[in-house]
This record gives structure tokens, C-alpha cells and sequence, in this order.
């Protein structure tokens, strides 16, 4: 189990980016987004093959109102 | 027209920013956009929210405008270092406006955490805009540790108090090299354009255009107020006197019989 923005998520073992944006349904090539697993910044290049960690605290982020 | 601002080697030709927060609806920051003429437009970085309608890069993108993320909402240099690199990979630029928050109430920066992301944020190479208070000190502090410009407060966020202390303000211009942007605490166009007059290079506003009654009507206003402080700026002003000055002659007076 993981935690995505702070919600735990059921998701295969060795789970990579790509295939956890695809499950929440996110397009994993739309703009505008980043990722952070347990506090460190996913490059957008490695999300096919960098796998989610058991445990891990993965962050999804986008720009929003505000600033 | 007012003459274009380089920010980090970047021309601008609008001398207003403008903010993203408070507006209610994004057609509606649509419109602003377009009203101000503002060619940088602030955004917060937040979870991706799968439910939120519309996006609000493609409005940004639409009106021709470019996003800049700020660090709204960090409260430590760490989070804010954070929060900058994720802007950086989310939107593809090296430009950030930083935001450390000292206190929930007043919003005022964390100035020693603020000088430590900023000093961390130009070794890694980002072009650093600091939201900072109106001290001169601390403005003079960020922009030796390589910031692109110098932000101070005239009151605190969304405030709509205005310019608090004109003469901090007044230092802090006559000290930067780098240039100054008046962010936060604007309430009107005479706020503006004071900062223009007072010697800003620019000006950032979004509540007083964003929950402005009549946003768009505000986000003109706005515009031309920054206009006008720049023109007046220029134009060399008069100096301020205790005692009248009559504009009117005294010789050729008529006389009439009494």
C-alpha cells in the first residue's frame, strides 16, 4: 500500500509512475504536473520505469489558483 | 507607453503582475488577464485535484500570459525548496516567486528562512523572485544573495491596505539593483500607481483585482493607475512646500472704485 496526496491506495507490487498516473486516471502525459515520491522530485522522464516503493508517500501536484 | 522592465535578462512590457488566488470563476481570470495586459501570472502549486473543473494553465496559456508558480503556503525553507523544484518540473521554468510565511495571521515573511531558500534556490539555478517585508535590509540581504528582484510588501496579503511605509519602501529602491516589485497589499489603482511614483519598476496585484466587486473593471484601472505613476515618475513631480505658491500673478490686478 501506498499513500497518494495523502490517501492510501492499493497498488500492484513494483508499481511504476506511469502505471499509478494510468490507475488514478491520470494522463500520464498531460502537462502541468509533478510528482514526488517519500520527498523526492520523480523526473517526468524516468516515470515509466521508477517504481513506487511499498509504503511510499508519492505527492501529485499542478498549479493552481493562488500565488 | 511605459518602457519595457528586464527582469534576469527578460523583457517585460507590462508593468503589472497579476495574481491568480480569489478569483471565482476562471473566465472571469480570463478577462482580467486581458484587462491588466500582465504578461506574468502568479499560480499556487496544490495536489492534483482530479475533480476540479477546468485547468487553469490552459486559461493562463490561452491569454498569452506566462505561469509563474510561487511558493505560497511554505512556512519553512525545506518546504519551500521543495515546493519551488516541483513548480520547476511541473511547468518547465527556472523562474519562481518565493513566498515564506513567518505567521498565519499577518503573512508576513519567515526572513530567516526566506534568505536561506532563496540562497539554496540561486545555487540551484532558478531565477528568484522573494516576496519579503518592507525592511531595506533584508531587501538589500536577498538581492546580494543573487535574486532577480526584490519584492517587499506595502501591507500585508490581501490587506488592501496600501503602502504602510513609504519611506522603508522609498530605501529599498534607492538601494536595489535588481528591480523592485511591490507585492502585496495594493487595494486600489492609487496604490498603483503610488508605487509607481514612489520609484517600483512593477507592480504585483490579486486580491485587489480578484475580489474587487467589478474584477475586470478593476484590472484596467490597475493598469492604467501603474501607467500613470510611471508617466508621473518621469515627468518630475513638483516638490512639496509648507507654504502656497501662487500660480496666479500678482501684477495686472483691475482695480474697481470703491
Amino acid at each position: 500500500m501506498i499513500f497518494v496526496n495523502g490517501e492510501p491506495h492499493e497498488v500492484p507490487d513494483h508499481a511504476t509512475i506511469r502505471e499509478l498516473l494510468v490507475e488514478l486516471d491520470i494522463d500520464p502525459e498531460a502537462t502541468g504536473i509533478a510528482v514526488a515520491v517519500d520527498s523526492e522530485i520523480a523526473a517526468r522522464g524516468a516515470w515509466p520505469v521508477h517504481e513506487v516503493p511499498d509504503g511510499a508517500r508519492v505527492e501529485i501536484v499542478t498549479a493552481t489558483q493562488g500565488g | 507607453m511605459v518602457e519595457p522592465l528586464f527582469i534576469a535578462g527578460r523583457e517585460l512590457c507590462s508593468r503589472l503582475l497579476l495574481g491568480t488566488g480569489g478569483f471565482a470563476r476562471l473566465q472571469t481570470l480570463a478577462e482580467a488577464i486581458e484587462a491588466s495586459g500582465a504578461e506574468l501570472v502568479t499560480v499556487a502549486m496544490r495536489r492534483l485535484d482530479p475533480s476540479a473543473e477546468g485547468s487553469l494553465l490552459d486559461v493562463i496559456a490561452a491569454s498569452g500570459a506566462e505561469a509563474l508558480p510561487n511558493t505560497a503556503g511554505c512556512f519553512t525553507a525545506r518546504d519551500a525548496v521543495r515546493t519551488a523544484k516541483l513548480a520547476r518540473e511541473a511547468l518547465q521554468t527556472q523562474w519562481v516567486k518565493l513566498e515564506v510565511i513567518g505567521d498565519e495571521r499577518t503573512l508576513l515573511p519567515d526572513a530567516p528562512e526566506l534568505l536561506a531558500a532563496a540562497e539554496e534556490l540561486v545555487d540551484d539555478g532558478f531565477v528568484v523572485l522573494p516576496y519579503t517585508n518592507d525592511d531595506p535590509v533584508l531587501a538589500r540581504r536577498l538581492q546580494d544573495a543573487g535574486c532577480a528582484a526584490v519584492m517587499p510588501l506595502g501591507s500585508p496579503i490581501g490587506s488592501g491596505m496600501g503602502i504602510a511605509n513609504r519611506a522603508n519602501l522609498t530605501l529599498i529602491v534607492e538601494r536595489a539593483d535588481v528591480p523592485v516589485i511591490l507585492d502585496a497589499g495594493v487595494g486600489t489603482a492609487s496604490d498603483a500607481a503610488l508605487a509607481m511614483e514612489l520609484g517600483c519598476d512593477a507592480v504585483l496585484c490579486a486580491s485587489a483585482i480578484s475580489r474587487a466587486l467589478d474584477p475586470v473593471a478593476m484590472a484596467r484601472a490597475i493598469r492604467l493607475g501603474v501607467e500613470a505613476g510611471v508617466l508621473a515618475r518621469g515627468a518630475g513631480r513638483i516638490e512639496r512646500r509648507t507654504h502656497a505658491r501662487a500660480s496666479s500673478p500678482p501684477e495686472g490686478m483691475p482695480e474697481f472704485a470703491e
